[in-house]
């Protein structure tokens, strides 16, 4: 009923007063095209996977999704997957503020340089962003001689699986921050300063929680980019069964290996996990305005 | 050498021994995080461009006119513009059915198109396989009534690009849209033009930048695509193999230069993009700005 309403208000609005009878139910069909022919593309490109792959998943049962997963490598390679993003998504938090800090705040040559590198990760294959990583700490890499004489392992291990995961998530925090930063009233901060507020406190107290929504949202798309990570991880890690393994590399090779339910059951958790990251970040944000 | 930039802030160009402890934190926050850009992004760039070009121009040149690079190559670039002139049609016409259109489940439809940017790519392409895989009921019937197969063949691709890279048109076209002046659209009905010139001559020329950037960036996405591919179009060189693909299959034989090379036509196609979206940008910006 809400609807049949609506729509007849929104056609009332659209009309022209010289329209005639004809005109507006041309306009009509016309709508209606559009509309199916929108919603028919999305069910096809978009819903229809998602539901193949709950399908998939529970086509021997909900309890042989249970036992595929109830392995100790699948476990391990989630774990992986949860620690690493953890890790990164502290250090693009930390980083990321700065970073946007400076880009909004600051005035330097090059800024326009800077501005168009920072998408970079965004464009750059992932395939690509792990054989940079491995140029430069694999076996002749650049910085080969200072990891060996660190004695720390690199390539081939978590610490490089941080980085490739770091690479491929730098814009994401300092998109969200850049447009809150330049949105924000400078004044604030200059009237907490004539109040005898020093830096820090001006900063914590002021400017930071202007920044809190951006960076909440900059945290969920780093955390849901980074647990999806793949190419990257795949080549610096080479996705070592029990050792390098995260949860999308543990996807790859069970696919590989024809273990269906269980590529589709850690799929489907992996793929569930990211969104609920996502949608739940957005509701929260809408909850707040 | 003074840098005027505005009122407030005049930076000295020399290096000058700051007095101030104000000015002492500005100078440490700027080392960090021209050190943290220059650790993760100019480093990691700078030495695939120097590991490609180390055996000089002319060896470059050979291992991208390799007969399987080269084809990798093409192959990513015409899925690549394939998928983003459907995304172009499709995107601008969801972006207007949103913002022009009242309907039952709009709102979970505005929702849906953000869906592919929170699920993982390498899942997006687990669940193109299910749908559409050889052992698949409908990519069986489909291979067996039109001896059409999706999977390991260029519409796999296509279909993974085009469903990472949904939300990439409609978000960049949607705000602009909404912003629009409907009194032109009016005066031209009552002036007696249809549906079809209102869209071609005033609606869509505003949009035209707009269209153009969110093209670019799906079509910059697009050229690096790994996780769905490698899944969907698996690794046949000469029919299926894209150049991220082939990247990884030269990395894992040791070929060095091979998988430099390819990385740095990728890495150079993306960086103009970017540069080439990023000022599109700034120029639909001054535009509106213009008109306001």
């Amino acid at each position: 009923m809400k609807a049949i309403s609506s729509s007849h208000t929104a056609l009332m609005e659209s009309e022209s007063p010289f329209s005639t009878w004809v005109d507006r139910n041309k306009e009509k069909w016309t709508k209606w095209a559009l509309i199916t022919a929108v919603i028919v593309y999305v069910a096809f490109l978009i819903l229809a996977p998602i539901a193949a792959l709950t399908f998939g998943a529970f086509k021997k049962g909900f309890g042989a999704i249970l036992t595929s997963l109830n392995k100790p490598e699948i476990f391990l390679a989630f774990w992986n997957t949860l620690w690493i993003s953890l890790v990164v998504v502290t250090i693009h938090t930390i980083f990321g503020t700065i970073v946007a800090w400076v880009f909004v705040r600051h005035r330097f040559p090059g800024r326009n340089l800077i501005n168009g590198l920072i998408d970079m990760p965004f464009a750059v294959s992932p395939v690509v962003a792990g054989y940079m990583l491995l140029l430069l700490f694999g076996r002749n890499g650049l910085f080969a001689p200072l990891i060996d004489a660190l004695g720390i392992q690199v390539a081939f291990a978590l610490p490089g699986m941080v980085l490739a995961t770091l690479f491929v998530t730098m814009p994401f925090m300092i998109r969200e921050l850049i447009p809150v930063l330049e949105a924000f009233d400078t004044r604030q901060e200059k009237a907490a300063a004539t109040l005898g507020a020093n830096g820090w406190q001006t900063f914590w107290k002021v400017t930071f929680p202007a920044l809190r929504w951006g960076m909440i949202y900059g945290i969920t798309l780093t955390f849901a980019r980074a647990l999806g990570e793949f190419g990257a991880v795949l080549v610096i890690g080479g996705g070592v069964q029990g050792k390098t393994e995260t949860a999308t590399l543990f996807i790859y090779r069970a696919l590989e290996e024809r273990q269906y339910i269980g590529a589709y059951s850690a799929a489907l958790v992996l793929g569930l996990f990211s969104l609920i990251l996502v949608l739940g970040s957005d509701w929260l944000r809408r909850k707040e305005h | 050498m003074i840098l005027k930039m505005n009122s407030q802030t005049t930076i000295p160009l020399t290096i000058k021994k700051p007095s101030t402890p104000l000015a002492w934190g500005r100078l440490g926050i700027r080392s960090i995080a021209f050190t943290y850009l220059t650790i993760m992004l100019i480093i990691p760039l700078l030495v695939i461009v120097q590991d490609g070009f180390r055996d000089g121009l002319a060896e470059f040149w050979r291992q991208i006119t390799l007969p399987v690079a080269w084809s990798a190559l093409k192959l990513t670039l015409w899925t690549s513009a394939t998928m983003m002139v459907i995304n172009t049609i499709m995107g601008t016409l969801t972006a207007f059915v949103l913002v022009r259109y009242n309907f039952l489940g709009k709102t979970i439809l505005n929702g849906i198109i953000d869906l592919p940017l929170a699920i993982p790519t390498l899942v997006t392409g687990v669940m193109l396989v299910i749908l559409f895989g050889p052992q698949e009921a409908l990519g069986a019937w489909l291979k067996k009534q039109f001896d059409f197969s999706v999977m390991f063949a260029p519409p796999g691709i296509i279909l993974a690009l085009l469903f990472l890279t949904f939300p990439f048109v409609v978000r960049s076209v949607q705000p602009v849209l909404m912003e629009l002046d409907r009194s032109q659209e009016r005066a031209a009905a009552t002036l007696g033009a249809g549906g079809w010139t209102i869209f071609r001559r005033i609606i869509f020329p505003p949009l035209a930048l707009p269209v153009l950037t969110g093209a670019l960036l799906s079509f910059a996405r697009a050229i690096g695509e790994f996780g769905s591919i490698v899944i969907v179009a698996g690794n046949i060189p000469f029919r299926s193999q894209t150049a991220a693909v082939y990247v990884l299959g030269e990395v894992e034989s040791e070929n060095r230069l091979g998988a430099s090379a390819i990385s740095i036509v990728m890495v150079a196609i993306a960086f103009g993009l970017l540069m080439f979206a990023d000022y599109l940008r700034k120029r639909s910006k001054n535009s509106q700005k213009e008109i306001a």
